[in-house]
């Protein structure tokens, strides 16, 4: 019987078996950031542990960094201590930190890819849950605590149980105006906020093969929003493609063996999974959430459904209605950033449908690139100048609004379309009303100030 | 960590479906250095208004209930990997969370941190919430080493199931990191060894 991609890179990665449950698993990458690191690194030296391979651990200060005016002491006491510690931390034992104001500073599921520091076929790890964005490489990669965090600095190794596979199939070609991040939020509201838990996901189909490395990182970004402990696509020409010439992907001979053996990654014909999904793209529009969990999503242009009061508490955090339709409803946030959606392609996206338009004037809109090397491209492009003229404000690298853990926090009460990934109650701020969408549908809200399809304003 | 063998305690309910480890624990508390002090800011959001002052309508608000075990809504500990949530709980006086369905990674951190996430089906959590909600001192007992959750007095019991090696680690209060340290021989082995590895390694 043939094998699943996820088997086949599990398998290789297998250094012991602790009973038929759980493995030994070698890390091969790991990623850090303040957040998630403070704890682990003081259990280590608590025992006299040494961070075991630190060239195979990468850095970088997100969570909690000012988006504006980076190249100043971090005003907030706590925030400057946390980030202290990671660079005094990362000093101490020997690991690569691309600290505020680096030219390969930002979110740690940004630059990895961009530096080619993520390759296919790898376990990578880090203490953040979006870690599965580095699946889009045809990788196991998951979010860890903190206690595991330590485990990989003592060991490079985790002890794991390996989760059962699901497949989600999607066929066809995307509409005009849908993207990557309307496909994952469509199979979330699909599958349910728990609907994959205990599985690791792989994504495949016509729809999925046909998407840029960006729109794959989109799509597996959000795989933890439906439960599952990760999620990856097989590995292609347009993975080699992006990866040829990164920072740190291989060179010389070494491009071609590697280029060989990630070819040999992909499922089996003939393997069985342990649940398997289909879709169609062109089923998918674009897609707007209106409750207080991801799955709680519809398509633009739809009703509110009525789940007969099992999701009242949310609709009253929410202050909607069963119902009622979100088009047209006045808002004053709108975020473009985050993990998901806050790469070049995306900022480009933004571009497009802003270019010669100016956001309403009651709107707060702001962009944060996912890395300084996203910041200098878009500058290149000659995209910041369409941001400024639009009334857009575009900063500096860090998660952000994403979930509010530095200043910039929606008010309460407020609405914000957001191209991040989490719509809890609060997560941007307390009493924060976030609304999930693609970079194209937020940029079409902060132009006309209040939710549209943005297909209104690009056709 | 701390050992974990039984316990006997009043429970207290939280029957709220998919809870969050923002709700838990909101992410602008995550800022401290330390694995102490998260307790204070446990469902922070929940417990205070934006003006610090406590909402008399949440549980942990009322004096009525009291325990080291929580009884929560289907898919507790969604969203983020914060471990900082299972230490919140821990620190707030939890040892036990009872629910049908567990988020995979909050799972993980609770069982790391001598917090036992207890799945049982969702009728026994529904049993145990009118029991709780009849007599809010209701006790309930949690037998790791048996697997059994049990109300003495009405003599509600469903059994749970639990990895044996995680079982073994919580029993003993074995963490992790000290098995995998044994284990360093045999991980250069596998550096050596591995087919795959020279092309992952970073320049």
């Amino acid at each position: 019987m043939g094998k699943t991609l996820f088997e086949k890179i599990w398998s290789a990665h297998i250094v012991a078996k602790v009973d038929e449950n759980i493995d030994v698993l070698y890390i091969d990458k790991h990623f850090i950031h303040e957040v998630t690191s403070p704890q682990a690194f003081a259990g280590l030296e608590r025992k006299n542990n040494k961070v075991f391979r630190p060239k195979q651990t990468l850095a970088t200060a997100d969570h909690n960094v000012p988006t504006k005016d980076q190249h100043l002491p971090i005003a907030d006491n706590l925030s400057r201590s946390q980030v202290n510690a990671l660079t005094e931390n990362c000093k101490n034992h020997g690991i690569t930190l691309y600290e505020l104001g680096h030219p390969y500073h930002g979110i740690v599921h940004v630059i990895g890819p961009e530096l080619g520091f993520t390759l296919p076929g790898m376990t990578i790890v880090c203490g953040d849950s979006h870690t599965s964005t580095h699946g889009a490489f045809g990788n196991i990669a998951f979010g860890i605590g903190t206690s595991e965090v330590e485990q990989v600095f003592a060991t490079q190794c985790l002890l794991q149980s390996k989760p059962k596979t699901m497949r989600i199939n999607v066929e066809g070609k995307l509409k005009k105006g849908v993207t990557a991040k309307d496909i994952i939020l469509y199979i979330i509201s699909k599958i349910s906020v728990g609907g994959a838990t205990g599985y690791f996901v792989e994504y495949a189909g016509e729809a999925i093969t046909r998407l840029s490395m960006e729109e794959r990182m989109t799509v597996c970004n959000m795989s933890i929003e439906m439960g599952a402990r990760g999620g990856l696509i097989a590995p292609d020409e347009i993975t080699f493609a992006y990866l040829k010439d990164k920072p740190f992907a291989p060179k010389g001979d070494q491009w071609q063996q590697a280029v060989d053996y990630w070819s040999s990654l992909y499922t089996d014909n003939d393997a069985v999974l342990n649940k398997e999904f289909s879709f169609s793209a062109e089923d998918v529009e674009p897609m707007i959430t209106y409750g207080t969990n991801p799955d709680m999503a519809i398509g633009i242009n739809d009703p509110i459904p009525d789940k007969k009061g099992k999701d009242a508490r949310s609709l009253q955090y929410m202050n909607l209605e069963a119902g009622a339709f979100l088009k047209n409803k006045k808002i004053n946030w709108v975020f473009i950033g985050s993990c998901t959606n806050s790469r070049i392609e995306d900022l480009r996206a933004v571009a497009e449908v802003i270019r010669g338009r100016k956001k309403a004037d009651h709107v707060s809109a702001f962009i944060i690139p996912g890395s300084s090397q996203v910041r200098e491209q878009a500058k290149k492009e000659g995209i910041e100048k369409i941001f400024i003229d639009a009334g857009f404000e575009l900063r500096e690298p860090g998660c952000s609004a994403c979930l509010g853990m530095n200043e910039d926090k929606v008010p309460q009460g407020e609405y914000c379309v957001s191209t991040s990934n989490r719509n809890f109650e609060g997560r941007q701020g307390p009493g924060a009303r976030t609304i999930l969408a693609s970079p194209l549908t937020a940029a079409a809200c902060a132009i006309a100030g209040k939710i549209i399809d943005v297909r209104e304003l690009i056709n | 960590m701390e050992k974990f063998t039984a316990i006997t305690s009043s429970a207290i309910p939280l029957p709220v479906e998919n809870i969050d480890t923002d709700q838990i624990i909101p992410a602008r508390f995550l800022k401290a250095v330390e694995r102490k002090g998260f307790g204070e800011n446990l469902f922070r959001d929940w417990r205070s208004d934006e003006n610090n002052r406590l909402k008399p309508d949440f549980v942990l608000n009322n004096p009525q209930y009291e325990g080291s075990i929580l009884v929560a809504g289907k898919n507790f500990g969604i969203g983020s990997s914060r471990e900082h949530a299972a230490w919140a709980l821990y620190d707030s006086g939890f040892r036990v969370v009872v629910s049908s369905f567990f988020g995979d990674i909050f799972k993980n951190n609770a069982l790391n941190n001598g917090l036992l996430p207890v799945q049982v089906t969702e009728h026994f959590v529904q049993l145990l919430l009118q029991q709780i909600s009849k007599d809010p001192h209701t006790k309930v007992t949690v037998d790791l080493h048996h697997q059994l959750i049990c109300v003495p007095s009405t003599l509600s019991i469903e059994p749970f199931k639990i990895n044996e090696y995680k079982k073994t680690c919580l029993l003993n209060g074995y963490d992790d990191i000290d098995y995998l340290l044994t284990l360093k021989d045999k991980i250069e082995q596998y550096e050596k060894t591995s087919e795959y590895i020279h092309l992952t390694r970073t320049t």
